[in-house]
């Protein structure tokens, strides 16, 4: 079907043919003529944020919430450029994003024009791919070009920069085809031969583990089950990277929690004398892996990955299978049926007695208090109130983040935002109301640090005008926790700009904003605060006041391999102050 | 070009480098589109890899095609990566290592060419020195004046880099290079 239309409407008769339901975004000249449609239809429902920035990671929540991609939408210049750390982040966490930018008329580019900025220039490095267009005549094109580029392969943000003219030029309207790609084609299917070595190394293992990542997460659902039904069958343990929490079970009995910096014991030490890796979606990231030469030393190792750029990058593999996570393990599953294979019993009893050892050391544990909330503990009752329910977290970035993935048991995928890679603080809030915006009945939940909220705090009023009753969950220590640890660590307890001066009165400001507003800083009264906030059907700032000092533990500190976490237990005032060696301290 | 590599997206990483860098020559080719020859310089830039010899010309023109010739200089590892992440770009039809090709077929190295115009000045017995030379490495001289002459050389990158180093006393002024062109031998094409 062609029909003539003007650019602006191809916009969005390519969001409705793509089944674009919501579209987060802000105005300005540049996009006008696009916002001109928006308001004619309602098929395509239009968020108004209040920094282009929040616009990005709502729309990354949503796509994380979903498995469709975020639309973003904003005008030239410095809505462009206020989008650049959310496709950042995008970019490292491979979520799947359209970004729409306006630009100056094309006979003005290049001409330093009213908020003309080189959009694919500050772009391309931050994401998958971008395209300015010319011509109205290939709009249509890009326009589904871009969604494909965006949701297959190893997903990621891609970036449409249209100039006005572009906008009000008529041209036949195409809507999207299946036509091959003439350049990138992703490969899905993993090469038989090597997953046929990788079956039979399992198989053979005496003491193995399965890494997995956010790989299996972005393949979606079926992955999820499909990696369950292998880990059931094989008896294996597991653990994962923050951004694949939720893949598999947190109440199953063969998982060992997160693994990295501030992993759990068991599943680092797993992870150090296993004798099989099997990494699924997970890209041997530096917060996994601690010091390389002294990773894993005595594994053979398995990594699939849809993106061959993974391989090899910074762990050498003996079996690398390029291929999408679901139609690997479909085929490892198979053969593993088909091949009645079993892992030696008598091995496998005595490497989980041995990981039942490290499980004892209760790496997560931390003294209670009867008077001051540990933070550690507001994220435990915060789990246990929210159970049961639908319930979606984002974070922002610090010890709040870490505290959340260690204490937050996640059972189902798609239920846990937060910046991984990049580590953007600011992120939760927004990532909260995509969230919430696709899953209107749930619980969304921002986990955040006093510090952190402030970043993106704007968007409450986003949340009140659209009637998002998200919950800012602020576990307030007054500090930039994870930097005064860091400073105590590496710094001689000098904390250098890391305490949080003359924060807001929460209560107020959720209150300023039309939300409703909650502080406790008394154990006994969290867990009626809690029901309140949750029994509240709008946006509420819940402000938990918590003890000041504490550390997130266990930690791999920077340098260090493995098998020399600083456990809770033992990291006294002067374990921690020589945690780190002079080398280490060059590190981030 | 570039600082030395480390494989090392982040300073988390001291481990040595063990393996030694070589040199590899990698074709690529990609769609003749606005933009693309920055996103593989800024690929390149971006990851620290090094960029010795570039060149790119349009070579398919109803199929908008470009090949461009990158020599670059990497351990193993850094030159599967450097493969691998110029296969991600989208407008990238395919990469080609001529090196790793020409070793299979037991040579050293594709076949690589390079062009340079070298200007030198001077009189007397430098100037016919400078001729003698030309004649030797079979550079011709494409402009002259009874003070100068403008060389044209073409031949491997070691071979034009000696020409011009003993042409340095004898009155060099300035050089221009086209980089490396390579393909590979026998009949097949890419
Ligand atoms: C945009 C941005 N700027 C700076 C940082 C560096 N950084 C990492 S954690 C952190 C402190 C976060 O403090 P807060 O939000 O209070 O969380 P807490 O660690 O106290 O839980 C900072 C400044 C960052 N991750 N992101």
């Amino acid at each position: 079907m062609k029909r003539e239309m003007t650019g602006a409407e191809m916009v969005l008769q390519a969001l409705k043919d793509q089944g674009v339901e919501h579209v987060f975004g802000y105005p300005g000249g540049a996009v006008l003529p696009i916002y001109d449609e928006i308001i004619q239809q309602d098929a395509v429902r239009h968020v108004l944020v209040r920094h282009e920035q929040g616009a990005g990671h709502a729309a990354e929540g949503y796509a994380r919430s979903t498995g469709k991609p975020g639309v973003v939408l904003v005008t030239s210049g410095p809505g462009a450029t206020n989008m650049v750390t959310a496709l950042a982040d995008a970019m490292l966490d491979s979520i799947p994003m359209v970004c729409i930018t306006g630009q100056v008329p094309t006979n003005l580019i290049g001409n330093d024009a009213f908020q003309e900025c080189d959009t694919v220039g500050i772009t391309r490095p931050c994401t998958k791919h971008n395209w300015l267009v010319r011509r109205v005549e290939d709009l249509p094109r890009i326009l589904h070009e871009a969604f494909y580029v965006a949701t297959t392969g190893r997903p990621g943000p891609v970036v449409i920069d249209i100039p006005k003219d572009v906008q009000f030029a008529t041209g036949e309207y195409e809507g999207p085809r299946h036509v091959a790609h003439k350049s990138y084609r992703p490969r899905v299917k993993g090469d038989m031969d090597a997953i046929r070595r990788a079956v039979e190394l399992l198989s053979r293992a005496r003491r193995p583990i399965f890494y997995t990542g956010g790989g299996v997460i972005n393949s979606g659902p079926a992955a999820c089950q499909l990696l369950r039904e292998l880990i059931e069958l094989t008896g294996a343990p597991i653990t994962s990277t923050l951004m694949g929490l939720g893949a598999f079970p947190a109440s199953g009995k063969q998982w060992l929690g997160m693994l990295g910096m501030h992993g759990t014991y068991e599943a680092n030490m797993a992870m150090h004398d296993c004798d099989v890796m099997i990494n699924i979606g997970a890209r041997f990231d530096d917060r996994i892996t601690g010091r390389l030469d002294a990773f894993s030393p005595n594994s053979l190792k398995v990594h699939v990955d849809i993106d061959p750029s993974s391989i090899n990058k910074t762990v050498t593999v003996d079996i690398p299978i390029v291929g999408d996570v679901a139609h690997v393990l479909e085929d490892m599953v198979r053969l593993w049926r088909t091949g009645s294979h079993q892992i030696d019993k008598a091995a496998l009893d005595g490497w989980w007695s041995q990981i039942d050892g490290w499980r004892a050391r209760n790496s997560l544990a931390y003294r209670p208090s009867e008077d001051i909330i540990m933070p550690q503990y507001a994220i435990q009752r915060l789990y246990e109130k929210t159970k049961g329910r639908e319930t979606y977290v984002s974070t922002e970035v610090g010890q709040h983040q870490m505290w959340a993935a260690q204490f937050f048991g996640f059972e189902e995928p798609n239920h846990w935002l937060t910046s991984g890679g990049l580590g953007t603080m600011g992120y939760g809030l927004p990532a909260a109301i995509g969230a919430q915006v696709a899953h209107p009945e749930a619980l969304c939940v921002d986990i955040a640090g006093d510090a952190s909220i402030l970043m993106n705090i704007q968007e409450m009023s986003t949340a009140v005008q659209f009637g998002l009753p998200v919950k800012i969950f602020i576990l307030n220590n007054q500090y930039m926790g994870m930097v005064r640890q860091w400073q105590q660590l590496l710094h001689g307890n000098r904390l250098s700009h890391s305490y949080m001066e003359s924060l807001p009165d929460f209560v107020k400001l959720a209150e300023a904003y039309g939300g409703h507003g909650i502080r406790v800083d008394k154990p006994a009264d969290l867990d009626a605060a809690l029901d309140e906030m949750i029994a509240t059907p709008k946006p509420v700032i819940f402000d938990c006041r918590v003890a000041n000092l504490t550390n997130c533990f266990p930690m791999i500190p920077s340098g260090k391999a493995h098998n020399e976490m600083l456990l809770p237990d033992e990291a006294n005032d002067e374990a921690i102050a020589n945690a780190i060696s002079a080398d280490g301290k060059a590190l981030v | 070009m570039n600082a030395q590599n480390l494989n090392a997206p982040s300073a988390y990483f001291m481990a040595a480098v063990t393996e030694t860098p070589e040199s590899h020559t990698l074709s690529v080719l990609v769609d003749n589109e606005p933009g693309v020859l920055a996103r593989v310089i800024g690929l390149f830039s971006g990851r620290g890899y090094n960029i010795d010899s570039l060149t790119v010309s349009e070579t398919e023109h109803e199929k908008h095609l470009s090949r461009i010739t990158i020599v670059t200089t990497g351990t193993p590892l850094v030159i599967e990566q450097i493969h691998h992440q110029l296969e991600r770009l989208v407008p990238i039809h395919r990469v080609t290592n001529l090196t790793v090709e020409a070793r299979g077929r037991n040579f050293e190295k594709p076949l690589e060419r390079e062009l340079a115009l070298i200007k030198v000045a001077g009189v007397g017995e430098k100037r016919l020195e400078a001729l003698r030379l030309a004649d030797a490495f079979r550079a011709t001289v494409i402009d002259a004046t009874a003070e100068h002459f403008v060389f044209e050389i073409t031949g491997r990158t070691n071979k034009v880099d000696q020409f011009i180093s003993i042409l340095k006393p004898l009155g060099l002024v300035e050089v221009s290079r086209s980089g490396v062109a390579a393909l590979q031998r026998g009949p097949e094409g890419l």
